[in-house]
């Protein structure tokens, strides 16, 4: 029994660290430019399938794939923000109407995203080995690939929290999120952060990405799911929250590692059935703002 | 000013929608039977589209459960295949689709913007997965075989919905409930100030527009022979009339529908050679109309409009112009000239005498 509990225990911090760092992104693209971004699980995939890519065919390890991916998917987020969703929050009369034109938007870059991938990568499952050595922690056996994934996950996000707390641009991206006029009238660069903050959401997913293809097969027509998983996560944790989507990462995990111990066939309708209870009962989520904030 | 004078005009509306009508209805008497398949999946999308736009083009809240709504009335119809006539069926899942519209509604349309949203999407995918899960777990069944009765009477039920949709959304539109609505997308609050219902009139409509989401689904079971929760329940479905309706304009009756056709046959013509070209140009489309054509397809149709209106204006009045200067300038100097003439010609022939 106390190996079960451990097991699921692991398994789901395994899952929470991942859906953290997917939450986060969406967090930095929601919470401070107002973009409910639908695409994100495209750039999920983006990152996952590049990595499969680089590593089946020019034997680049993952780790350092990190360093070439996130800095490529970083510039696409920057200037995808820089235009075209600059271009519709100069248009929109209001931060609602804003929201709409851009979820409809990400829509239709969702769409693009995902059938540029098929037709680069096939629609076939893919997948690949890398580090699937086992290691016994307390008699269970993991893959190190998983452990390793689980390491990144965390510091990563212990680091971005660090960042987004103690330095200047953390500072200007929560002061932005609080109230873009006030931060405007205090000198910060408000197109600018906003643009940092959607390049950093696309990065964090290709980052998110590249940990997912260590342990799970690829397909390109899976990214709406992972983009559904992001937005509860995100929803659980308050909308523009980003301690909060950090926290629900890893406790919707730890649910869906539970819930995957009883019965796999029922995690994707627990997670819904969360989903519409949170929505009914505290829309705001657990760290959340108000509704209307602004 | 144009626009208002020229096209609100309800008799203009009504004869198209009548014209419609008659052109679907006698379209079997000279169609090829391949036109009418393709008919009934454009007449499907269109139905979808319109009963979207009743609700969500007034009111600006965008609803991502139609394909809930569509596959309730596909699962009603697929179990109550065999034990009832269609048009009993048909009725029946209208009903439900509208009992569930009505709960949806009442536990979201408190919530605003992004959040009914993410509601309505989250409420599909629960269907969806909560179905699916029942059929494999308790029913043991996967997927669920319709008995057809037939292209053309599919088409004739597809019609007689299209023809109620329309003449629904039209008495809606100029009714109190369409002033109410348009209000509510306009400003809610002050809606509410004047005293309109807000929540009741939202939820009203939700409910309404979604009778004609479930009655279509339960013909399409029918045309579809075979369902399962993925088809019934296909994602694509909440999607696509949102894309239709936004390719399309949502501010005038004809707009959903020009949409719908246009993208369906699209789909027809694409699908089959280039599934992801498909799939990759909707995206693209999407993307261009947000930015460039927020009125969508039917702005540029009306602009066009406009411009033969004032070019026929321009000629009319260079007519005009053109006739008074005959009147006052040309023709006294003509005939003038005229009278001379016939003077010398008189003086000439005096003469001659």
């Amino acid at each position: 029994m106390a190996q079960n509990i451990l097991d699921i225990l692991i398994t789901g911090l395994i899952l929470g660290g991942i859906y953290a760092l997917i939450a986060v992104g969406l967090t930095l693209q929601y919470g401070v430019g107002r973009v409910l971004n639908v695409s994100h699980g495209e750039f999920i995939l983006i990152g996952a399938l590049s990595t499969y890519t680089l590593y089946t065919n020019f034997g680049i390890s993952p780790l350092i794939a990190i360093a070439i991916i996130t800095p490529v998917l970083f510039t696409i987020g920057y200037i995808l923000d820089r235009t075209l969703y600059n271009y519709l929050r100069k248009k929109a009369p209001n931060t609602d109407a804003f929201s709409g034109t851009s979820l409809l938007a990400s829509f239709g870059l969702a769409f693009v995203v995902q059938n540029l991938m098929l037709t680069l990568w096939g629609a076939n499952l893919k997948g690949y080995t890398y580090l699937n050595t086992s290691v016994s922690i307390f008699g269970t056996l993991y893959g190190l690939n998983r452990l390793l994934a689980l390491g990144v996950a965390v510091g990563v996000s212990v680091i971005f929290y660090l960042f987004i707390r103690y330095t200047r641009l953390g500072k200007a991206i929560r002061s932005s999120a609080e109230d873009r006029v006030m931060a405007q009238v205090m000198a910060v660069n408000v197109k600018q952060v906003l643009a940092i903050c959607f390049g950093l959401g696309a990065a964090l997913a290709g980052l998110a990405g590249i940990l997912y293809s260590m342990m799970f097969e690829l397909q390109p027509s899976k990214g709406i799911e992972l983009t559904i998983i992001a937005i509860v996560v995100v929803v659980f944790g308050g909308l523009g929250s980003i301690t909060g989507s950090l926290i629900g990462g890893f406790v919707l995990g730890l649910v869906t590692s539970i819930v995957n111990f009883i019965d796999p066939s029922l995690s994707l309708v627990a997670f819904y059935l969360i989903f519409i209870l949170l929505l009914i009962f505290k829309p705001s989520g657990i760290l959340g703002r108000q509704i209307h904030a602004d | 000013m144009l626009i208002s004078t020229i096209f609100s005009k309800r008799k203009f509306t009504i004869t198209m929608i009548l014209l419609s009508i008659i052109l679907l209805a006698v379209a079997p008497l000279f169609a090829p039977p391949y036109a009418i398949i393709s008919l009934i999946t454009i007449l499907m999308y269109v139905i979808l589209t319109l009963s979207w736009t009743m609700f969500s083009g007034p009111t600006n809240y965008i609803s991502l459960a139609t394909a809930a709504l569509f596959g309730v009335g596909v699962y009603t119809s697929a179990t109550l295949n065999d034990s009832l006539p269609l048009i009993v069926i048909v009725i029946i899942s209208g009903l439900i689709s509208f009992l569930l519209a009505l709960l949806i509604g009442m536990l979201t349309l408190r919530l605003k913007g992004v959040y009914f949203i993410l509601f309505t999407f989250g409420v599909t995918a629960l269907i969806r997965n909560a179905i699916q899960w029942w059929e494999t777990h308790i029913t043991l069944t996967v997927g669920r075989h319709v008995t057809s009765p037939g292209n053309d009477t599919i088409y004739t039920y597809m019609v007689v919905l299209y023809s109620l949709t329309l003449i629904f959304i039209f008495l809606l539109q100029n009714s109190s409930y369409g002033m109410a609505l348009q209000g509510i997308g306009e400003n809610e609050d002050a809606a509410e100030h004047i005293g309109i219902d807000v929540t009741r009139i939202k939820v009203i409509v939700f409910a309404l527009s979604a009778i004609f989401m479930g009655a279509a689904g339960a013909v399409m079971a029918t045309r579809w022979r075979y369902i399962d929760p993925n088809v019934a329940f296909n994602p694509l479905l909440s999607f696509l009339p949102v894309l239709m309706a936004i390719f399309g304009g949502t501010w005038l009756l004809g707009g959903p529908i020009l949409g719908a056709v246009i993208f369906t046959l699209l789909q027809q013509y694409l699908i089959t050679e280039y599934p992801y070209l498909y799939m990759l140009l909707m995206g693209l489309t999407l993307v261009i109309v947000i930015l460039y054509l927020p009125g969508g397809l039917l702005t540029l149709v009306m602009k066009g409009y406009i411009w033969l209106v004032i070019q026929w204006a321009k000629t009319k009045w260079q007519w005009q112009v053109l006739t008074t200067r005959w009147k006052e300038e040309w023709r006294p100097k003509v005939s003038m000239w005229l009278a001379q003439w016939r003077l010398r010609w008189q003086w000439r022939l005096g003469r001659k005498r």
